[in-house]
């Protein structure tokens, strides 16, 4: 199956039912997108497919094919960093980092749909997403910065 | 005085490394002589580690042990400490900036490598900040004044003219300035690390003391860091092991041939072992799945009877702590309180699961694992394999978190079991359901507490037994002349382990709850019957810093209830008020706010340490209010995040942390301690709200019935 990554395509020998997850990690060693769960409640795996927050865990490879899959790869252009990924590095919001990637992709995909959320509705856009450190607040903190940043 | 807790006559840390291999293979002896040749240990050659001159074979007690300087002047700082998200990578390179007055880019730290830093026992118990920082310290202290008699004999000039800022030696008088890198030209720092160093006092700090960011920051946000899980070699096969069925399941025969005929796959039967690699994930699964086994079932406690068990399983652990005469003190005393609190196993649900890529080059092993101990899987390892240390090296690269969880290395040693055998690099990652099944617990206990106080509140009798948790935090710092405090260890039929904070949550809890119970009994304000039981400066700050953030002394509203809660772990000092909501329509309770005061002696980075307090109250909400795992007939029940329930953003209440900086105190670990007290905080609230005094850890996993 063909798939576009990062606006760029790959060919994949892959069995239909394979997880877009394990594609992106095993077979071409996009490895910036996490397992956590493997059952679509962790979002460590968090990717946008035509820029919406999907949990590739949950999702088969084949069923995104020839769509635009955006992984944490393909998200600094030109050696400059993401918004998103420049405000939770000023903010200093991790500690382990495992769910850095899909916390990140899912604040694209939110400030993508709604660029100034309330505290709710990040709340309500992030519940999915588990940081077992409990960096929480920083990453609210970071999401906020991620909002001064798109704005400037 | 009261016994300071960290000096108990319990062991507080004997979970640290209580936990086994969990396979035992059955290598026969001419494989054994084999492996071992001539009987001689071999050594590895010396490692060219792009980062300078390898530090084998040099003594921990020289100073090039754990540091090297190259002729540019870059620092490369080697520990056995382990990197899993607590940012010491940037706080023990802060300390090390510090003393030898470098700046922090020119540091490399080299974490958690048997063949390249010196042995470590783990990072555990908040050891590292305490432990490793001086340490360091001294060696960068050490390199210091001897770059500057090295500097004082080349110069031939007097050298308290020299001094050492931003990686330069400058003579004061000329302004001359060399970089150290000229001066150390290279070689390596034979020289003992002086115990008796003159370090720096933390007032003077400019680099340690201040928030330095993360210092691989941009590797994380931008998915680059390559954990265990993303590793790939050349030639690398997936592996998969074959689970028993239940706990307590032995296996009785294993059928292979199926997996064996399957193109590529390498099966693997060795006693209790059974496993499968292939090159792909999905053949190995296919693999897997195709082995026809046949256990062995013993009968095992279910959730609901596991306390009863765990009373009835115990033994006295004989060093009990005790003074006075309890029984006759709490039959004397005019309030009095017995109580019996149980406290569910928990799970430490690190995001990123176990995972070990293991390699075989003829008799030596190279094994990656998402560890707290490497070397503690290196002598695992040895030890399972039979073979000498020296012929194995575990690499740790920063660790998608642990809190205690990681202290084995499974998945590093189930890979080197199917690597031997694929004689090909294999990789094994966990999933979550066996991450929830197979890796240890925060153990579940019983803890019975009688106490007794005066009319006008002084505590007169304390009897505390905590069966199976832990003695870490069992003692009182409360000031009580009758006393007696045991901990009575237990069969678990799950695998148990350490957790962030050990038995100090579960016994904190238990005290606190007492104490607070007492106070309402007593019909004295729970912050003031603390302190006037209290002797211990340091706790007194805490409580009278979180009480001040929190408002203590205002009345809730309807429903509302504000609870207060303290404790000592580890040399570090922690308070917590909490406000709850209690929604009598859903029969639930919601944390609506805390303020945590902590304090662990000097700061080295305020923000780091904040993340850490804010992470520990977060992760303790969990524990307090829903985790649990449930079981039965040696199964799990709920091995899945969607039936185990972890804190997420909805459940974060407002946070209010106040950091005590004690600059005349050297600096302690923070790591843990911060998580002990939101649970009896909590609690606290929830009775000053409901009435209900509730006895067991999580509070309200389904609610709250009033």
């Amino acid at each position: 199956m063909d798939l576009i990554i990062n606006k760029k395509k790959y060919s994949v020998n892959s069995t239909p039912e394979e997880s877009l997850l394990n594609v992106l990690r095993n077979d071409l060693d996009l490895t910036g997108t996490k397992y956590g769960c493997g059952e679509g409640s962790c979002g460590a795996c968090t990717v946008l497919i035509n820029d919406v927050a999907v949990r590739s865990c949950i999702t088969k490879a084949a069923s995104v094919e020839g769509k635009a899959i955006t992984t944490i790869e393909g998200l600094a252009t030109n050696d400059k960093l993401h918004p998103v990924q420049q405000a939770f590095l000023n903010v200093d919001v991790f500690q382990c980092s495992y769910c850095a990637s899909g916390m990140v992709m899912s604040t694209v995909s939110l400030l993508k749909k709604k660029p100034e959320p309330t505290d709710e509705e990040i709340i309500n856009g992030m519940q999915g997403n588990v940081c077992r450190c409990g960096t929480y607040p920083r990453i609210m903190k970071g999401i906020h910065e991620a909002i001064k940043i798109q704005k400037s | 005085m009261a016994k300071k807790s960290n000096e108990s006559v319990f062991a507080p840390e004997q979970y640290e490394l209580a936990e086994r291999p969990s396979h035992y293979f059955t290598m026969n002896r001419r494989d054994f002589f084999g492996i071992l040749g001539s009987g001689i240990a071999i050594t590895f050659a010396a490692v060219n580690t792009g980062y300078g001159l390898s530090i084998e074979g040099l003594p921990e007690n020289q100073i090039g042990a754990w540091l090297h300087i190259a002729e540019d002047g870059a620092v490369t700082i080697y520990s056995g400490k382990a990197e899993v998200g607590q940012n010491i990578r940037t706080s023990l390179a802060q300390v090390v900036a510090e003393e030898l007055g470098v700046e922090m880019k020119k540091i490399t730290m080299i974490l958690g490598d048997t063949a390249l830093t010196p042995y470590d026992r783990g990072t555990f118990g908040s050891r590292s900040t305490p432990y490793m920082g001086p340490q360091l310290r001294k060696a960068a202290a050490s390199a210091r004044e001897l770059i500057l008699d090295l500097a004082a004999a080349e110069w031939k000039v007097d050298r308290s003219l020299l001094s050492i800022n931003d990686g330069n030696v400058t003579n004061k008088n000329t302004n001359e300035t060399v970089n150290i890198g000229k001066i150390v030209k290279g070689k390596q720092l034979v020289q003992a690390v002086d115990d008796k160093v003159a370090l720096k006092k933390i007032d003077d700090w400019k680099i340690a003391g201040t928030s330095v960011k993360k210092v691989n920051g941009e590797s994380f946000v931008t998915g680059r860091h390559k954990y265990v899980s993303d590793m790939k070699l050349p030639g690398m096969l997936y592996g998969k092991i074959l689970r028993a069925p239940a706990y307590g399941a032995t296996l009785i025969s294993a059928d292979l041939s199926e997996a064996k005929k399957i193109t590529g796959v390498v099966a693997v039967h060795d006693g209790d072992f059974v496993g499968v690699a292939a090159v792909d994930l999905s053949t190995a699964n296919k693999a897997l799945q195709s082995i026809k086994a046949e256990w062995k079932f013993e009968p095992q406690p279910s959730r609901k009877e596991i306390f009863d068990h765990l009373r009835k399983t115990s033994k006295a652990d004989d060093r009990a702590e005790k003074s006075g005469d309890v029984s006759s003190a709490f039959s004397k005393a005019e309030v009095k309180i017995g109580q019996t609190f149980n406290v569910d196993y928990i799970a430490h649900v690190p995001l990123e699961p176990r995972a070990g890529v293991a390699q075989w080059e003829g008799s030596k092993l190279t094994v990656w694992a998402g560890t707290q101990r490497p070397f503690g899987v290196q002598e695992d390892l040895a030890d399972v394999f039979q073979i000498p240390k020296q012929n194995i090296r575990v690499i740790q690269p920063d660790t998608g978190s642990g809190y205690g969880g990681k202290h084995t290395g499974e998945a590093g040693m189930e890979a080197a079991r199917l690597a031997k055998e694929a004689g090909k690099p294999v990789k094994v990652v966990w999933t979550r359901e066996e991450e929830f099944t197979w890796a240890y617990f925060r153990p579940a206990g019983v803890i019975d507490v009688k106490a007794g106080a005066d009319k006008i509140g002084m505590l007169t009798s304390w009897e505390f037994h905590n069966y199976n948790s832990g003695g870490s935090g069992i003692d009182t710092p409360y000031q009580v002349k009758n006393k007696l405090i045991q901990f009575h260890p237990s069969d678990s039929p799950l695998r148990q382990g350490s957790y962030r904070g050990l038995a100090a949550t579960a016994n904190n809890f238990a005290r606190e709850s007492i104490m607070d119970d007492l106070a309402t009994d007593l019909k004295i304000d729970p912050l003031e019957f603390r302190l006037k039981n209290l002797s211990e400066k340091r706790m007194i700050d805490v409580l009278e810093a979180a009480a001040k953030a929190f408002g203590w002394g205002t009345k809730p509203e309807k429903d509302h209830g504000f609870g207060i809660a303290c404790g000592e772990e580890k040399g570090s000092y922690v308070a917590a008020c909490a406000e709850i909501v209690f929604d009598r329509n859903e029969n639930d309770v919601k944390v609506l706010r805390a303020a945590v005061a902590f304090e662990c002696g000097g700061i080295i980075n305020p923000n780091h340490l904040e993340n850490q307090i804010m992470g520990s109250i977060i992760q303790g909400l969990g524990g307090a209010l829903f985790e649990r795992i449930d079981f039965k007939d040696g199964k799990i029940l709920n091995p899945k995040l969607s039936a185990y329930r972890v804190p997420r953003f909805g459940d974060v209440p407002k946070l209010d942390i106040v950091m005590l900086n004690r600059k005349d105190l050297a600096p302690a670990g923070a790591g843990e301690t911060p998580i002990i007290g939101i649970a009896p905080a909590v609690r606290n609230a929830i009775a000053n709200a409901t009435g209900k005094r509730l006895y067991a850890l999580p509070l309200v996993p389904q609610g709250l019935e009033v």
